[in-house]
Parts: C-alpha cells; sequence; structure tokens
C-alpha cells in the first residue's frame, strides 16, 4: 500500500516503529496532492509552508495524538490569518483574525494542516457544486459529484490527499458525502465539539466531525476535538472521553432497529439491498434487529427547510460589506453598498435560503412556519428517545442514491432530497455516523448509516468498527 | 402559494437585490420549496411545546471581569475601508 492510501493509526504505527519519518508521511501526502488535485480539486487553499514548519517541530509534539500526520480542514472553520472563505466569494480574501476551536485541537495534537478544503457556500448544498469557485470530483468517479457541502473534505479523504479531514454537518454535510466517497464519516451529538470559530450556517443544527478512512481514525479524531470549551455557550460540560474504548469487535445483544417507514420511501434499491445485507451480517454476528416506526421523515425534511434558512437568514446578515469580506464599490451611500454587495457575493443558493428564512420568519408568517417547525422538532426528537428507550441503535442508509453526476440536478427540492435520511439527525441532535457498505453496479461507494442516543457515540463506534470488520472492504481504495 | 411581491418582500428584509429575471426564477423555485414545507401543517400540534436546542442546557453565565479581547489593528484588519482606528463605510444620510 502507498503511504498517502494509510490511516491515521497505521501512520502512527510507522512513525513509532521508525519505519517512517514525519517529512516523509509529508512528502508523501504533498507529493500525492501535485499528483491528482487537478482531476479532484479537493483544496481551495493549500498551506504547504506551515505544513513544513509543524513537520520541522515535530519532536516537540511527538507524544501528542496526532504528531505528524497530514489532516485537511473544511474551508468554514477560521484558521488565523488563512484564508477562510466558506467557498463563497463573500469572504474570497477573508483571513481570520484568531483560530477556530477544533483548530487550537489540531495544532495542541500535532497534527499537519495540509490545507482548507472547497464546499458548497456558506456550507449550502449537497453536491459542493455551490462553491463559487470551482467543483471537486468524486474520486471514484470523476464525472460524478462528491456530495457536499464538505465534498472537498471527502474527496481528499477518498483521494489521499491527506490522512483525515474535519467536516462540519447541518443537515448531512459530513455524512452524505462521507457515503459518495466511500470514506467513513461522524456527525457527533449537537455540542460535542466546539464551534467557536465555525462560520455559522444553522446554529441550532451545525456541528463539526472527523471524515476519515475507517471507524478506528474517527475514534481518534473524536478524541483529539471533542470536549467542553467555554468560548462556545451550547457547547456540552461533561467528561473528557476516550472514545478507542469503543473499538471492540462484538455487537452481541445490541438492539438496532431498522425504521420502517424510512425504508419504504421510494428510492435506489441497490442502495436498499446493500445496506439491508448489511444489517443481516450483524444480525448474524449476534445483533437483535427489529423494525420500529418513525414519523415520515419527509415532515423532519421541510422542518429543516424551515429551521435552517430562518437560522441562516440571521446568521448571514453580517455580512454587509462594512467589517470585513466583500465590499461592492458600486455604491454612494450605505444602503446602496448593503444590497449591491450581498448582491455580488452571495450565489444563488445562499440568498434563495435567506429568502425562505426571512420569508419563514417575517410578520404573519412566524407563527405559520417558524414556530411550526420547532414543534415538529419536538415531535422528532421525542420519536427518536421512546425508540432509544428500547434500542441501542437505528441504522438507515445515508443517502436514497449513490453520487450523483456533476451537473445533473438543477431544481433545488430534488437536491434537497438527497438528504432525507440524514437531516432527522441534526434536528433531533443525535450523533450519527456513515460507513461504507458496499459498491452499486457502476463502482461507486454506499453509505450506511448507524444513529445513537445522544452522547452514545461509542455505541456508533462499537457497532460501526464491528461491521467494517465483517464487510471487509474498508481497504478498497478509488483508482486515480 | 407565494408570488412575486413576496419574494420581492423578503429581498427587500434581507437586503438583497434581485433583478427582473431572478425574481421569476426565485418566485417558481421558493413557491415549490414552501409548497413542500407546508406538509408540516398535516401534523397536529396543538399541544406540543417547540424546541429549540435539542441537548440539555440552562443559561449559560461567566464571572464578570475584564479579559484581554483581539487588539484593534487585528479587528481592523480584514475591514474594506478603514481610518483612524475605525471602521469607514458610505455615507448613511443623504445630502
Amino acid at each position: 500500500m502507498n503511504i498517502y492510501d494509510l490511516t491515521i493509526h497505521e501512520l502512527k504505527d510507522k512513525l513509532a516503529e521508525g519505519e517512517l519519518t514525519p517529512a516523509e508521511i509529508k512528502d508523501a501526502f504533498s507529493n500525492r496532492i501535485n499528483e491528482v488535485e487537478d482531476k479532484v480539486k479537493s483544496y481551495i487553499t493549500i498551506t504547504e509552508e506551515l505544513a513544513d514548519e509543524k513537520v520541522k517541530d515535530y519532536e516537540n509534539n511527538k507524544d501528542e495524538i496526532l504528531a505528524g500526520i497530514p489532516i485537511a480542514v473544511k474551508d468554514n472553520m477560521s484558521t488565523d490569518g488563512i484564508e477562510t472563505s466558506c467557498g463563497s466569494k463573500m469572504l474570497e480574501n477573508y483571513k481570520p483574525p484568531y483560530n477556530a476551536a477544533v483548530i487550537e485541537c489540531l495544532n495542541k495534537a500535532g497534527a499537519v494542516i495540509m490545507g482548507k478544503t472547497n464546499m458548497d457556500e456558506f456550507a449550502m448544498g449537497s453536491s459542493t457544486e455551490n462553491s463559487a469557485f470551482f467543483n471537486t470530483h468524486n474520486p471514484w468517479n470523476l464525472k460524478h459529484a462528491p456530495g457536499g457541502s464538505s465534498g472537498g473534505s471527502a474527496a481528499a479523504v477518498a483521494a489521499g490527499e491527506c490522512a483525515a479531514a474535519l467536516g462540519s454537518d447541518t443537515g448531512g454535510s459530513i455524512r452524505q458525502p462521507a457515503s459518495y466517497c466511500g470514506v467513513v464519516g461522524l456527525k457527533p451529538t449537537y455540542g460535542m465539539v466546539s464551534r467557536y470559530g465555525l462560520v455559522a450556517f444553522a446554529s441550532s443544527l451545525d456541528q463539526i466531525g472527523p471524515i476519515t478512512k475507517d471507524v478506528e481514525d474517527s475514534a481518534i479524531m473524536m478524541n483529539v476535538i471533542a470536549g467542553h470549551d467555554e468560548k462556545d455557550s451550547t457547547s456540552v460540560k461533561g467528561k473528557k472521553e476516550d472514545f478507542s474504548k469503543y473499538l471492540k469487535n462484538d455487537v452481541s445483544g445490541m438492539k438496532i432497529g431498522i425504521p420502517k417507514e424510512y425504508f419504504e420511501l421510494d428510492f435506489n434499491e441497490e442502495v436498499k439491498q446493500s445496506v439491508l445485507a448489511a444489517v443481516d451480517k450483524l444480525k448474524e454476528a449476534g445483533a437483535e434487529v427489529e423494525t420500529v416506526h418513525m414519523t415520515d421523515a419527509a415532515y423532519a425534511l421541510a422542518a429543516y427547510y424551515v429551521i435552517a434558512p430562518a437560522e441562516a437568514s440571521s446568521n448571514l446578515a453580517r455580512y454587509d460589506g462594512v467589517r470585513y469580506g466583500l465590499r461592492s464599490e458600486e455604491a454612494d451611500d450605505i444602503s446602496t453598498m448593503f444590497t449591491n454587495t450581498r448582491h455580488q457575493g452571495f450565489g444563488d443558493e445562499v440568498k434563495r435560503r435567506i429568502m425562505i428564512g426571512t420569508y419563514a420568519l417575517s410578520s404573519g408568517y412566524y407563527d405559520a412556519y417558524y414556530l411550526k417547525a420547532q414543534k415538529v422538532r419536538t415531535l422528532i426528537k421525542d420519536d427518536f428517545d421512546r425508540i432509544f428507550n428500547d434500542f441501542d441503535l437505528v441504522i438507515t442508509p445515508t443517502a436514497p442514491n449513490t453520487a450523483i453526476e456533476l451537473g445533473s440536478k438543477s431544481d433545488p427540492l430534488e437536491m434537497y432530497y438527497t438528504d432525507i435520511f440524514t437531516v432527522p439527525i441534526n434536528i433531533a441532535g443525535v450523533p450519527a455516523i456513515s460507513i461504507p457498505c458496499g459498491f452499486d453496479s457502476n463502482n461507486l461507494p454506499i453509505g450506511l448509516q448507524m444513529i445513537g442516543p445522544h452522547f452514545e457515540e461509542g455505541k456508533i463506534i462499537q457497532a460501526a468498527y464491528t461491521l467494517e470488520k465483517l464487510l471487509n472492504i474498508k481497504d478498497k481504495r478509488a483508482e486515480l | 402559494m407565494i408570488d412575486k411581491k413576496d419574494v420581492e418582500y423578503a429581498a427587500n428584509l434581507a437586503q438583497l437585490k434581485l433583478d427582473e429575471e431572478e425574481k421569476e426564477l426565485y418566485t417558481e423555485q421558493i413557491g415549490k420549496i414552501i409548497d413542500y414545507v407546508d406538509k408540516l401543517s398535516e401534523l397536529d400540534t396543538d399541544n406540543v411545546v417547540p424546541t429549540a436546542y435539542t441537548v440539555p442546557m440552562k443559561n449559560v453565565l461567566r464571572e464578570d471581569k475584564v479579559e484581554d479581547s483581539l487588539p484593534r489593528e487585528k479587528s481592523l484588519a480584514n475591514a474594506p475601508d478603514k481610518k483612524d482606528g475605525h471602521f469607514r463605510a458610505p455615507k448613511i444620510m443623504s445630502d
């Protein structure tokens, strides 16, 4: 296997045994970026010099968790003095004056940050085609999208352009691209990872999480980024947990619910069969599998497309051309400057969502849309609570399909539908992981989603680790 | 069903400028999305309490003491226009 194909834990082993040096590892990944980046286009910014500095500093960090490990970061996480564009013209030249909490975590852990990855503008999208700069291509088939909005991060991991990456997930933006790119994506419980310095999209739904080559790496990354941060008032207090203790090949007696209403939806048959076959393997390994009833996911999707745009319309009001970011030069007075700046700086999808959110919050419609959606949110959360009284996990497909072709979906609502299985999880605030469970007839990866109760990342890591062993496909890489 | 006036109203509130073509396109697209979202009215929520945050959380307070903040120079570093340590913007009052 090539160095760039190795996982975090494999690279750590080789460093510990002296088989590889940090410089050799960094060079292997840099060379890989030079070799494939023209085709994949995962990165908006490559931070070569910083990576080299970190490698030179290895001796001072060598006992830390990610010492010498090349990591990529989605371009909506603030990096002190380094461009953080959010995939938007609005922030094209913006250099934050501070680091996001997760960047501080990575730095402390000795990680070698390779660059900032492409994304849908302000994380609004499901294919990374809403990036203001360029498309990212799926490493499994370059004509296909990597998914989104963390498409650059997922593609970079799948293409060997980093060992692992951080993404953010508001309605599926870690899990869906992980599914499309054949890698592992974990969205932690809301409040597990600090959002300080994450450019806000929908604050009650946003959560940062890892995109990795396997489940063990996911646990390692969680050990680095999870924990309370007083700079994020929604960050949850609690003891730091060692997630690697859940890396156990054992699902005996674990109770798994299969939501009937989700599997009855009209979606890709190959995806459905692949997920059900994986569930059968868990059953053979001793898990107890039962059908459960849940509220139709379509209601969660409807609630999401009120709540997320409403919060976005409020969060994105700050882009006014005064303090940072783009300012339109074609204006003599401030009001024209505001509208011209927002006209030039925002892309279509962002404008669309700002308007939906503004409409849903406006006088006369607030009760019918925003308040109603918040009440439906209670119903969806109660639904998960009820099921988790009797079950350890719920399993669904991650997405209703495999990676779509670039340019194939122009109708916004049709694109939103690819998030049908991931959105309810953000609405309820519970954790979920996507792991590869097979390939369709076009050799595109299929993702399986495991959902657990609040703060039970351990359960999903254990079940995902076991399934990964049972399926034995984790070493398969995209050919580029 | 939403019409062009609704789109103009929302765009105005959100400080967005739309040309005629965009207005037509957004009216159609946002109309379809709002129609989909209207699904929510099928659910009975009469006695349901709304949820804003899904994990247990109380007011988060900190001690009222002065701590370091970003230096002025750093805060102004990204400003499109600045003068004498302030952000500078086009005029607010007309002549």
